[in-house]
């Protein structure tokens, strides 16, 4: 069942990723890591839908955003990034999914390890934490390519300073100023300092792409983590997922 | 009634006949996987079918390796909606897997190690429809692609051609796998856009 939504605002995250909030009067709510079908119909009925991540946290408005990260080749993501403008209506169908979630019952340790545009569900999950009270203990491994590249980057320095979230960003390509490390991929101590020990049972989520999940989730579980414990999501060059 | 995107005029691609609703052509090979991928040395791969309270068939990879495979050619679409056409696969047919079994199942629950599971109705394993597949373009599956071996059943989406499969239960009654239990359909026809539960 598509549903109509109507876009509030536009708010965009860094050159080339864009936060959408949707008014959805009909939307039946959903679980903090879960994505939802955007559908785009031409005037002819030709039509193209992509699956995004949703952002923001349950809430009771029937208010729903997603951060689309522009794929300059995509079909869906420059008209979402680029044409959309307020008040143009979706359509929209979910919330799907039912593994790469967070839900507010859950008290064990939380770790979260993003690659890229893999942070919005995870900003769903902190997000969440926040505006349920949870005090379950969450941690956030951050990796981009430049610091320009960071979503969120004010909302997530006050959710460190609130201590809903323990944050450490690593740089893949370029490094703030005095930053102590130089830039590169995630590696071994990188994990076992900014990560949660296996001894504590943390869930782990790790989204973003292919390779930098795969990499991450083989840390993790040389580090001790149970297979079972590591939730994935990736998505490839032409997953065309945010 | 459908909304109008004001502008949008979209990507039409080519050889539309071959792709089902709602999906788009890719040409590379996207990885979705639940969890972390589980790396079997094939000393140690073993693929058994059982029916709930006995094994009734059971290989290990050089037993497997030893049953006559095929090379095909076919489209693969992904509930995530990209379809990849005209892919090339080497492996051993579940015709001749479930050959000279005894059961009157009319289910199957395929397992794979690291714990995914789905299930997929027997008919649907039958008549050269579905392989256990172990090459992919003349080359060994990767571990990230499934290696050693994965199910393939492309006339279905492609989360039921499950990655590193270990396994199958015979069953009677149909029940939901992984992403079955977790909002995706319970059978997966692209054709019939059966991507998530309730459709």
């Amino acid at each position: 069942m598509w549903r109509v939504g109507t876009v509030v605002a536009l708010q965009d995250e860094t050159t080339s990723a864009r936060t959408l909030t949707l008014e959805v009067p009909d939307w039946p709510g959903h679980v903090a890591g879960q994505h939802v079908d955007v559908r785009l119909t031409a005037p002819d009925g030709y039509s193209a839908a992509r699956s995004y991540s949703i952002a923001s946290a349950p809430n009771s408005e029937k208010r729903l955003e997603i951060t689309v990260e522009r794929f300059p080749n995509g079909e869906v993501s420059p008209y979402l990034t680029q044409e959309l403008v307020v008040r143009d209506q979706l359509e929209l169908r979910g919330p799907i999914g039912g593994w790469f979630v967070w839900r507010p019952e859950q008290t064990e340790p939380i770790q979260l390890i993003a690659g890229g545009s893999g942070i919005v569900p995870l900003i769903a999950m902190i997000r969440s934490r926040a505006s349920f009270g949870s005090s379950s203990p969450f941690r956030l491994l951050y990796s981009v390519r430049e610091p320009a590249a960071v979503f969120y980057r004010e909302e997530l320095r006050t959710l460190a300073d609130r201590s809903i979230v323990g944050i450490t960003y690593a740089y893949t390509r370029a490094v703030p100023q005095d930053w102590p490390l130089p830039p590169g991929r995630i590696n071994a101590d990188l994990i076992a300092n900014a990560t949660w020990p296996s001894t504590l049972s943390p869930t782990c989520y790790i989204c973003g792409p292919t390779s930098f999940v795969e990499s991450a989730a083989e840390f993790l579980s040389r580090n001790g983590h149970n297979a079972q414990k590591i939730r994935t999501e990736r998505f490839g060059p032409t997953g065309d997922r945010q | 009634m459908a909304i109008i995107s004001r502008g949008f005029s979209g990507r039409r691609g080519a050889g539309d006949a071959k792709l089902p609703p709602g999906q788009y052509i890719t040409t590379d090979f996207p990885v979705l996987s639940a969890g972390p991928t589980p790396h079997v040395p094939f000393d140690q791969w073993e693929f058994a079918i059982d029916d709930g309270a006995h094994v009734l068939n059971r290989c290990n990879w050089k037993s497997f390796r030893d049953l006559p495979a095929e090379r095909f050619t076919t489209d693969i679409h992904c509930v995530t909606r990209w379809s990849k056409l005209g892919t090339s696969w080497e492996g051993v047919s579940l015709d001749t897997m479930l050959a000279d079994l005894n059961s009157d199942a009319r289910y199957s629950m395929v397992h794979s190690y690291g714990g995914y599971t789905t299930n997929v109705p027997l008919e649907d394993l039958k008549n050269r429809r579905a392989w256990v597949a172990f090459r992919f373009d003349g080359q060994d599956l990767a571990p990230e692609h499934g290696g050693p071996a994965r199910l393939l059943v492309p006339h279905l989406y492609f989360w039921k051609s499950a990655k590193w499969v270990q396994g199958m239960t015979l069953m009677p009654q149909n029940k939901p796998g992984f992403w079955e239990a977790n909002g995706y359909h319970i059978y997966g026809d692209p054709w019939r856009e059966q991507r998530y539960s309730g459709e």
